[in-house]
């Protein structure tokens, strides 16, 4: 009898989180903004710039990067699933409320952290990093077309796309961090299923 | 907002949008920054140069504008040289072209100056010392012809090239440097030699100097054909509105 406690979960009790277009979606996103991250590190980190030169190509892969940032979202909308999933990211419950206030606490405990889908803090995150990926694309293309704004716009612009880069880094620092301490939701984006046990502990309120 | 599940234990669809307001939110603030920032990174500035000045880790020099030089090339890698090796030439329309070498330019006059060093990407470097031969003591050396109206500077990264009128190349703050901060140039720092054109925006100080051709007419440099202003006056150029440096 001892033996049936180490039989993990069966298969079929995985649940459906992420169809194939929001996986691919992710995954597009998030190696455009690695590519953005790196050649940032290389624009800007004087050792890695003595290491790397050819600044004038790495600008180039940075600006193209970061124009094509936005586009695996803006395809996404095709998807149902994942126009239903920005739904629930953009809608805020009183559960929410209660999970972030746990979460300035820092109150761990299971019954504290009620979430949907998506928890209160991951709906922050999304909203915010969309946000602040556009403010990046308006402001790296205000520095990018000089020509197309008022010549002293481009200090403006660029001394936002700094510190706006700097908070980015560690912002996402953290959102990998998470992912790294969690293989069952890197899992979900993996293979679009997260097992029962998981999503009834990490989001009891989610109903698939 | 779905019939099925209105009503039904499963309320995530309803709710306030939150997230859109953190969106909408979020990019209103970043309009407001740039509406700002004039005023902020002044402010910022002040005080980060001020924590930089006793900050032991050198951390505050990663912050955007937290002080210190910032290290660009456009070339790939960038030979070493040394005074075995290093020499400059002056060619084009003089009538004595000549090279020198490390040493024989160390044995000229040399001139001190201190002034701040302003980038065009807006960091800037208080009170530098640069050191060296004013380019107007080789011009008048080599000689110019009547017809010559401009310098171009090539570089032995074998890419960056500049430029300067005649009448810019010849002002008493336009040195070929060889020493910055008191120590002879290292190369990351463009050395064994470098131009310094003190009141221009600091792409126009050449790193790695190898060569000076007089020439009839200007000839815009490398990031001058990339947009930049050929006569990059700090404070009066590129849409900027620094504080002059010389």
């Amino acid at each position: 009898m001892t033996l049936r406690a180490e039989i993990p979960a069966p298969p079929s009790a995985r649940v459906p989180r992420f169809s194939r277009a929001e996986r691919w979606v992710h995954r597009a996103t998030a190696a455009l903004m690695g590519v953005c991250v790196l050649t940032a590190a290389v624009l800007y980190i004087p050792q890695l710039a003595v290491l790397v030169g050819r600044r004038e190509l790495v600008v180039r892969i940075h600006q193209y990067a970061g124009l094509a940032l936005p586009v695996p979202v803006l395809l996404g909308l095709a998807s149902r699933a994942f126009r239903a999933d920005l739904g629930f990211l953009n809608r805020f419950g009183p559960h929410d409320r209660v999970w972030l206030r746990a979460a300035l606490r820092r109150d761990r405990r299971r019954e504290s952290r009620p979430a949907g889908k998506f928890n209160a803090g991951q709906k922050i995150y999304a909203a915010w990093i969309a946000g602040a990926t556009l403010v990046m694309l308006g402001t790296g293309l205000m520095m990018w077309f000089t020509h197309l704004t008022p010549l002293m716009w481009r200090t403006s612009a660029t001394f936002v796309h700094d510190w706006l880069a700097l908070t980015i880094g560690v912002v996402l620092a953290g959102h990998i961090g998470m992912a790294l301490g969690d293989p069952e939701a890197r899992r979900g984006l993996r293979t679009g299923a997260v097992s029962e046990d998981w999503a009834n502990r990490e989001h009891p309120l989610w109903r698939p | 907002m779905n019939p099925e599940q209105a009503g039904g234990p499963d309320r995530e669809q309803d709710g306030r949008p939150i997230g859109r307001r953190v969106f909408l939110g979020t990019l209103g603030l970043g309009a407001l920054g740039v509406v700002a920032a004039p005023g902020l990174q002044r402010g910022l500035e002040g005080f980060l140069g001020g924590v930089a000045d006793r900050d032991p880790t050198g951390l505050t020099g990663l912050l955007p504008n937290g002080g210190g030089f910032r290290y660009y090339s456009v070339a790939a890698s960038v030979p070493h040289r040394t005074a075995a090796d290093y020499r400059l030439t002056i060619d084009g329309l003089v009538d004595r072209p000549r090279g020198y070498s490390l040493a024989e330019l160390r044995a000229l006059p040399q001139t001190r100056l201190v002034r701040d060093v302003q980038c065009v990407t807006g960091w800037r470097v208080p009170g530098t010392p640069f050191e060296g031969v004013r380019l107007s003591h080789l011009l008048d050396a080599a000689g110019v012809r009547p017809t010559a109206k401009a310098l171009r500077f090539t570089c032995f990264d074998g890419t960056y090239t500049e430029s300067l009128t005649l009448d810019q190349a010849r002002r008493p703050d336009v040195l070929v440097a060889l020493r910055m901060q008191d120590k002879d140039i290292g190369h990351d720092h463009g050395g064994p030699v470098r131009l310094y054109v003190a009141p221009m925006y600091f792409y126009k100080s050449a790193k790695w100097l190898s060569g000076i051709t007089v020439t009839d007419r200007v000839r815009p440099g490398y990031w001058e054909n990339l947009g930049y202003d050929v006569d990059a006056w700090v404070g009066r150029s590129n849409g900027r509105t620094d504080d002059p440096t010389s």
